[in-house]
């Protein structure tokens, strides 16, 4: 038996569990615990606050922790992006400095990535940083950046070089959020929530240590980044279950869940609430007229055939196929099913599709999905980003050819404001 | 299990894929499409004899395969691809499906055997020219005489219905109504008063036929009476397969579509390379499989018994149907002018497209009774 082995491994997480797990302990001391001996990560190596596991050890280890209730490391949030970004790109100081505190949940991250001149084109990134005697200063503008006003440090992504095509000229660093030229605004959605920010540079300033690969690295450690978002986009509900236990660890993490859970409110809504749907068709009465009842029908069969559809991807993958095509629809298709449902909600309100707030049916919230759902087809990749991924990627269409790669960023055409 | 096909049945698509590509590639379809019987008698031998498939979901103490309604899917998504010209719907799918649902024990030891072995040819007789492929469009009556039945009225849109052995065909009671009343017969294809007339289709890879019944001595099958729950089930089972069929064909048509795209040059460059050709091809592509999602779902179903059955048969009928056609239109639009020439393939499965959206109920139809069965 290899110490891999998945009896052993359970076995050795339930006895380690049954000797420490105390809820009466602060949050932070037990987080301090789970980090001193691996089993927050297991799947880290052993240098890094991990027990070295292969990767299909993990799931086995949380089961563990559900079983008695354990909390784990702090997980939600950019916090992971961050930490696996560092452990794959960063030095040796960054994982020391920066990856227990991730774990415990002291400091908190966010990705300042997009900017409003670049959206899809992440790479066209113009937000400034030179070096001036031994500082890096930063000057620009981030947007969407969830939990800026919150967040102890930045993951960002600034042009060092603008003599070079415009991949290679980009450099990743570590931002410090709290000093003085860090100025951090909410930004107002079409909905009335503030959920992202808009984050502005003005000669704030990065140590020569804190850049993570080396310059003109920062496309390549951003892909890191970027893919992990892709493969974690899940974990943030998975792990955002509060318990309704007495002891004060558990009331110590209701607190923190809800802190990072405030600017996702309005998610569910932005999904469309297809599980509304035929309540509300109940209750006025429209349920009885047939063109509701088609339109119903449709979105229920969308609705349905694209949880199946995921659900043939992920019985693929269990059992070891190459992911078919199905795989790659899945944002696309939960696009589909939001804007049908948003538009199937508010034909059965009527004329009270006119109204908000407690005037409108369900206190608003049938007026917040029509008003949420069109994030839902930008946000996290646009449509038509994913149409090019499906179109590229599945089905190897020919690339569109491009003007802006292969010549200096500097003379590739951009928005006036940027 | 519900979301992945076996090893077992992926061999048996692959070999079934490739006997059709032999078989029944589009020259052999065109020619076909054009005889009246559309029919070729050493395939139908083969594809009968040696694979088997006219046995696939006949149990084997009725000289079946005893395969599941996975199978028979599969069997149909690959016809529908290579839009095989043979009497299997009609055949396996309506008639055997009927006799195994409404028979008596005697009835399918007596009926299925032959069928299974494809030496006999039989269909099913439900619509009328109302169109109504449920108890409330079935007019057509059935009289007793002599211990025996006769049968009166006129079937249309019978598969295969002026070729057929064997005819079962759905009759009621003088002066009943709705599911009461209900029965199934047998009729020979040679009975005194039966007149069989080939329909002009817009398909003509699917043969369609009235039949007029002038006091058409009849055999009663099952319970005098009982029909309704069976032609229900048989209908729903139709469906399944026929949504199975489909996405064969938008398949097919997906793929052609892309073939040409990637060839076609225009403005120097493939016309795939032109985001207004992949957005549509992504968006073709979320269309095929969302059907095919519900077509193996629903086959998937049946096998379990699912008390959801019903609704999710009517479930991938619709959706099934809506992506047939819409790849269909835009497999033709791809192909620019040549798209709509006699010469080009498409055709054929834009019109097999049109035929299947109708045939069995159109999508507003089934997406309808999805609702009433769900009785959400």
């Amino acid at each position: 038996m290899s110490e891999f082995d998945e009896q052993t491994v359970r076995a050795e997480a339930r006895a380690w569990l049954e000797e420490n797990w105390d809820p009466e302990r602060g949050l932070l001391e037990w987080r301090n615990k789970l980090v001193d001996s691996g089993w927050g990560m297991p799947a880290w190596p052993k240098d890094w606050h991990g027990r070295g596991l292969p990767a299909a050890m993990a799931p086995v280890v949380e089961e563990e922790f559900q079983r008695i209730g354990a909390i784990g490391v702090a997980r939600m949030g950019i916090r992971m992006l961050a930490a696996l970004t560092l452990l794959e790109h960063g030095s040796d100081m960054h994982k020391e400095k920066f990856l227990r505190r991730i774990l415990t949940g002291e400091d908190t991250w966010c990705q300042l990535f997009s900017e409003p001149g670049c959206g899809s084109d992440l790479a066209g990134a113009t937000t400034k940083a030179e070096l001036k005697g031994n500082k890096w200063i930063i000057n620009g503008q981030k947007v969407w950046t969830t939990s800026a006003h919150k967040a102890h440090y930045g993951l960002l992504l600034a042009r060092t070089d603008w003599d070079v095509p415009k991949h290679k000229g980009l450099t990743y660093f570590i931002l410090d959020m709290k000093q003085p030229g860090v100025d951090v605004y909410p930004l107002r959605q079409m909905n009335g929530y503030a959920s992202f920010n808009q984050v502005f540079l003005s000669d704030a300033e990065i140590a020569p240590e804190f850049m993570v690969g080396e310059t003109g690295d920062g496309w390549k450690v951003a892909t890191t980044t970027l893919m992990n978002e892709r493969r974690n986009a899940d974990s943030l509900r998975r792990y955002a279950q509060p318990s309704d236990k007495p002891d004060r660890i558990y009331a110590e993490e209701r607190e923190e869940i809800a802190t990072v859970m405030e600017p996702y409110k309005w998610y569910p809504q932005r999904a469309g609430r297809v599980d509304l749907i035929i309540e509300r068709a109940r209750e006025t009465g429209r349920f009885a007229d047939p063109v509701v009842r088609q339109e119903i029908a449709e979105l229920l069969i969308l609705s349905r055939t694209a949880e199946w559809t995921a659900r043939r991807a992920r019985a693929a993958m269990a059992l070891g196929r190459p992911p078919g095509a199905e795989g790659s629809l899945g944002k696309l298709i939960a696009s589909h099913v939001a804007r049908k449902s948003a538009a199937v909600h508010t034909r059965i309100s009527g004329a009270d599709a006119m109204l908000a707030g407690t005037d409108a049916p369900m206190d608003g919230t049938i007026s917040e999905i029509f008003i949420s759902v069109p994030a839902c087809s930008i946000a996290g990749g646009t449509d038509e980003i994913q149409r090019n991924i499906i179109s590229e990627r599945v089905l190897k269409m020919p690339k569109e050819p491009r003007t802006d790669t292969d010549r200096p960023f500097r003379e590739v055409p951009r928005n006036a404001i940027s | 299990m519900r979301f992945a096909f076996t090893d077992e049945q992926e061999q048996f698509r692959s070999a079934l894929r490739r006997f059709l590509e032999d078989k029944s590639p589009t020259t052999e379809v065109r020619r076909l499409m054009e005889t009246e019987d559309g029919c070729d008698r050493d395939v139908w031998r083969q594809l009968s004899g040696e694979l088997g498939l006219t046995a696939i979901h006949i149990p084997e103490s009725y000289g079946g395969q005893g395969f599941g309604i996975v199978e028979l899917g599969i069997a149909l998504e690959e016809m529908g691809r290579a839009l095989l010209c043979a009497p299997y719907f009609a055949s396996t799918v309506l008639a055997a499906t009927a006799i195994l649902n409404a028979g008596t024990e005697d009835e399918k030891r007596a009926l299925l055997p032959d069928i299974a072995a494809g030496e006999t040819v039989a269909t099913l007789a439900i619509a009328e020219e109302n169109g109504l492929w449920n108890a409330d469009g079935v007019a057509a009556t059935a009289t007793p005489s002599n211990g025996n039945f006769r049968i009166d009225g006129t079937k249309s849109f019978v598969l295969d219905g002026h070729t057929a052995d064997r005819i079962v065909v759905a009759a009621r009671a003088p002066g009943s109504s709705g599911d009461d009343g209900l029965s199934l017969f047998i009729v020979a294809a040679d009975a005194k008063g039966l007149t069989r007339t080939p329909l002009q289709t817009l398909d003509p890879t699917r043969k369609l036929a009235r039949l007029e019944f002038k006091s058409v001595p009849a055999e009663l099958m099952g319970e005098a009476g009982g029909a309704a729950g069976p032609i229900a089930r048989t209908l729903d089972i139709a469906a399944i397969a026929l949504a199975n069929e489909m996405v064969g064909g938008a398949e097919k048509l997906r793929e052609s579509a892309m073939d040409y795209a990637g060839m076609r040059m225009q403005f120097g460059r493939p016309i795939a390379s032109f985001q207004s050709m992949k957005h549509k091809a992504a968006d073709m592509l979320v269309d095929v499989e969302l059907a095919k999602t519900a077509a193996y779902y629903a086959a998937e179903a049946a096998d379990e018994n699912d008390p959801e059955l019903p609704a999710l048969a009517s479930l991938a009928k619709a959706r099934a149907s809506e992506a047939y056609m819409q790849m269909a239109i835009h497999t033709i639009q791809i192909h620019g002018g040549i798209g709509f020439t006699w010469d080009n393939d498409t055709h054929l499965w834009f019109k097999r497209a049109k035929s299947s959206e109708v045939f069995l109920g159109d999508p507003a139809y089934h997406r309808e009774l999805m609702m009433q069965r769900w009785n959400v």
